[in-house]
């Protein structure tokens, strides 16, 4: 069975823009709104003014409190939540195919109309403390959230989730201040995917969102990256490892082949990082290795957590396995990468939700929908032969490391 | 969707739901045995043989099986709970033959003691990673504590000592009391033909050993236990609460779905509203979970240790009120939409609706279509919800704390 792999795209006049995948062999709907107001535009010191805005928006908005709001989406069946990114707060949903207009409808009730009150304003400070608190108790997530810190700089390795020492900072004014300076039409992204009546749903979207007034783009904190090999101290049974390098952003003419050699690096049980790490040693449970592409840059990101008195030949093998990671390559080891990434693509076509995130996160960052076919296309074109040329001009370098755990561990050269 | 099922000569249970209307198929092995089933001179077992099913059968070595799943760009892997180990995967349908031939063939694998040895550390590991998270220990440790002397209270992973100490004969001998065809099932769903899986199975599972494993099924019986484990390196106190409920092949099953979602979804719930919404706590939760023979609430609270004894005593205050005034009737009206609308979106997917049919047949031998489904939820009353309320009392029996405070 095919779907055909059209996806449509309105600009309203306002300049948010709405993409349409129509599915017609599945009974929901899903919605993936990105509003451009995430954690690069916190403040100076004042990181975390994006999730407590975020977590205020379904406090009441329009005339509804928070627990009419929750009953109106319960009432719709409506799984739905918000998330804090970096660039965006993401507002996403899926219910089925009849509720979608009304499950809008809610939706631009607390984008446009949040009531952003005095007395909501401290439970939502304590929220994200908790959740900050939350993640001091679990070192695999902070190690990732402290490497991007360190090898991005600012605003892209801001935490998206805001920082403790910032939170006192933090008043209802600067909310407010958040909410007004940056919910805003242009560069806001509304994916929907599922079986709709796209005329129906641009009607529905230009009515809801159609007079929601332009602004302007607010100043972002820019920042250096660095340090380059930091440890944090922690009583644990377990050494996380952090471990980064610059790769290309998502525009680059060679990210599928860069995403390939990440791909052989760690993307199935039978990569290299795996093999030799775990398998053939046994020396932890959880590694691997991520291709961390934004619009205008990139990293690949890594991880190993390890007990502690194997924890600098875990990271002495992760790097072995990095520097050779082109010795070698062969056609077979790029059909496997190849083959998972084509099953992943026709997988998503079942899942409406996962359609809706995919193609707004696709015009972020490529300001079109890229389709299954070109997708084909470039994996198609990737030879072993390519992968070497593109390692020989992209070597692992301008290591970022970063541990936590009792002991600090060593580069060696 | 059309149901198929057949059992085969050797015992082993096939159960299908065909959909021509999806990208992908699901398959998966269910084998009736876990935690529970183990004695405890192999603690742990279970789990450390679904790892070292990846390790290779007949002439393939655990590099071969990777480098097969991953060539057919497989979406595979495995687990161990308490009473099942699965083994899944999804494929698209032109790879279902060759997945199938490796599913079924890791499930018999050559347990050599080489790869016994280095996976062993693998394991260790595992315990130690789970170690450094505090939200799981807790969760561990009051299973232990409320199923104390009952099967269910061993844990999965076991211990460094016990795993130390396993040798690959004792593993053998588990895997061949275990894994007999009678004590397994093989669940289908999606995008294939009953004839396709018939032959499959004819020629990848006739020749395994038959026979059914034993298991010793008999209700647990907890007594009311509270201990607060000190713990100063973390932030936040993590409580587990545990709450006697019915057990797996219970009629009253849904409704405890239904209550446990009400008391404390993760929105719109009265825990939600009396303890995230307010900002008191990181996490307050409360479900639901099925086991042979027994069945459990399970409540975790996490959050600032000033705050836990006030939480906790919110959850009992909640708890009493549900007992003695009932539930309204919006409240159920929302519980039943949120649960049908989950079931509804979960099974748009193969892998939904594998998970689905491989527990339904493991604890009942049953099957239930989406719309049964639907049907069940929507038939529960508020009656239901008072008389099951009456036979599984909503008060605490198991509080087990981690984190700063030494007790409350």
């Amino acid at each position: 069975m095919n779907t055909p792999d059209t996806i449509e795209s309105h600009t309203l006049p306002n300049g948010l823009t709405i993409l349409i995948q129509h599915m017609p062999a599945v009974q929901s709907a899903a919605y993936c709104l990105l509003v451009p107001a995430g954690s690069i535009y916190d403040q100076p010191g004042k990181n975390g003014t994006a999730s407590v805005t975020c977590d205020m928006l379904t406090r009441g908005a329009g005339d509804y409190d928070s627990r009419q709001l929750a009953i109106a989406q319960d009432s719709l069946g409506l799984q739905s939540g918000e998330s804090v990114q970096s660039k965006h707060i993401k507002f996403s949903g899926a219910t089925l195919k009849d509720n979608l207009p009304q499950s809008l409808e809610i939706l631009a009730e607390i984008v446009r109309r949040p009531q952003l009150k005095a007395d909501q304003f401290s439970p939502a400070l304590n929220s994200v403390r908790h959740s900050l608190l939350s993640i001091e108790d679990e070192p695999r997530q902070k190690v990732m959230i402290e490497l991007k810190r360190r090898c991005e700089g600012l605003p892209w390795g801001k935490p998206t989730d805001g920082s403790l020492a910032d939170l006192p900072n933090i008043t209802l004014d600067d909310a407010q201040r958040h909410f007004e300076s940056c919910f805003r039409p242009e560069e806001t992204i509304l994916g929907i995917a599922g079986n709709v009546d796209s005329q129906q749903v641009v009607e529905t979207v230009s009515r809801l969102f159609g007079d929601w007034e332009q602004g302007t783009e607010p100043e972002v904190e820019s920042a250096p990256a660095g340090p380059d090999r930091d440890h944090l101290e922690l009583e644990s049974t377990q050494t996380q490892i952090g471990l980064a390098y610059p790769s290309v952003s998502v525009d680059d003419p060679d990210y599928y082949t860069a995403w390939a050699s990440v791909s052989i690096l760690s993307g199935g049980s039978s990569s290299r990082l795996f093999t030799e790490v775990r398998e053939k040693r046994g020396l932890c449970y959880a590694v691997y290795a991520t291709l961390g592409s934004l619009k205008d840059s990139g990293h690949v990101l890594c991880y190993a957590g390890t007990t502690v008195d194997r924890a600098q030949e875990t990271l002495d093998v992760m790097l072995e396995v990095i520097h050779n990671l082109s010795n070698n390559i062969t056609e077979e080891e790029l059909n496997r990468c190849k083959a998972g990434a084509k099953s992943a693509l026709i997988m998503q076509q079942e899942s409406s939700s996962g359609r809706a995130s995919r193609i707004a996160r696709d015009w972020f960052l490529r300001d079109r929908v890229v389709t299954l076919d070109e997708i084909h296309d470039k994996l198609d074109a990737i030879t072993p032969q390519k992968i070497s040329d593109y390692l020989s001009q992209h070597p692992a370098e301008h290591l970022t490391l970063l541990t936590i755990g009792p002991a600090a561990l060593e580069i060696k050269s | 969707m059309k149901f198929h099922s057949t059992v085969l000569d050797n015992g082993l249970t096939v159960i299908a739901e065909t959909n021509p209307h999806v990208h992908s198929v699901g398959l998966g092995f269910f084998v009736k045995t876990g935690a529970r089933d183990e004695s405890p001179e192999v603690a742990g077992v279970s789990h450390f043989l679904e790892h070292m099913a990846f390790k290779g059968f007949d002439n393939l070595t655990a590099d071969d099986v990777n480098q097969r799943f991953d060539d057919v760009g497989a979406s595979y892997n495995a687990s161990t709970s308490e009473e099942v180990t699965q083994y899944y995967a999804a494929i698209l349908p032109e790879y279902l033959p060759q997945t199938f031939e490796l599913l079924a063939g890791i499930i018999q694998p050559s347990l050599k003691v080489e790869d016994f040895n280095t996976e062993k550390q693998v394991i260790l590991e595992e315990i130690g990673m789970y170690d450094d998270l505090p939200g799981f220990t807790v969760y561990e440790q009051a299973m232990a504590a409320h199923f104390r002397g009952h099967p269910l209270g061993q844990s999965i992973l076991g211990s460094p000592e016990s795993i130390t100490a396993l040798t690959a004969d004792q593993m053998r001998d588990y895997h061949a009391d275990r894994y007999r065809a009678g004590n397994i099932i093989l669940a289908v769903a999606g995008n294939t033909s009953w004839e396709q899986i018939q032959g499959l199975v004819e020629r990848y599972c006739a020749k395994w050993p038959g026979g059914g494993g034993d298991r010793n099924v008999y209700p647990a019986s907890p007594e009311p236990t509270q201990h607060f484990q000190p713990l100063t390196s973390i932030q936040q106190e993590h409580v587990m609460i545990m709450i006697p409920a019915p057990e797996a092949d219970s009629p009253d099953r849904y409704a405890a779905d239904i209550l446990a979602m009400i008391i404390g979804d993760d929105t719109n719930s009265r825990m939600f509203w009396d303890i995230i919404d307010p900002g008191h706590a990181d996490s307050a939760d409360f479900g639901y979970a099925e086991y042979d023979g027994s069945g459990a609430y399970l409540s975790y609270l996490a959050g600032e240790p000033e705050e836990t004894p006030a939480n906790l005593e919110r959850l009992k205050t909640i708890l009493t009120q549900v007992s003695d005034e009932g539930i309204t009737d919006e409240e159920l009206e929302q519980a039943k939409n949120k649960v049908s609308s989950r079931v509804v979106l979960a099974s748009e997917r193969p892998m939904g609706r594998l998970a689905s049919l491989g527990g339904n047949w493991i604890y009942r031998e049953e099957y239930r279509a989406v719309k049964t489904d639907l049907d069940t939820i929507q038939s529960i009353t508020k009656d239901d919800l008072h008389a099951l309320v009456e036979k599984w009392p909503l008060e605490l029996t198991t509080v087990y704390g981690l984190g700063p405070l030494e007790g409350v």
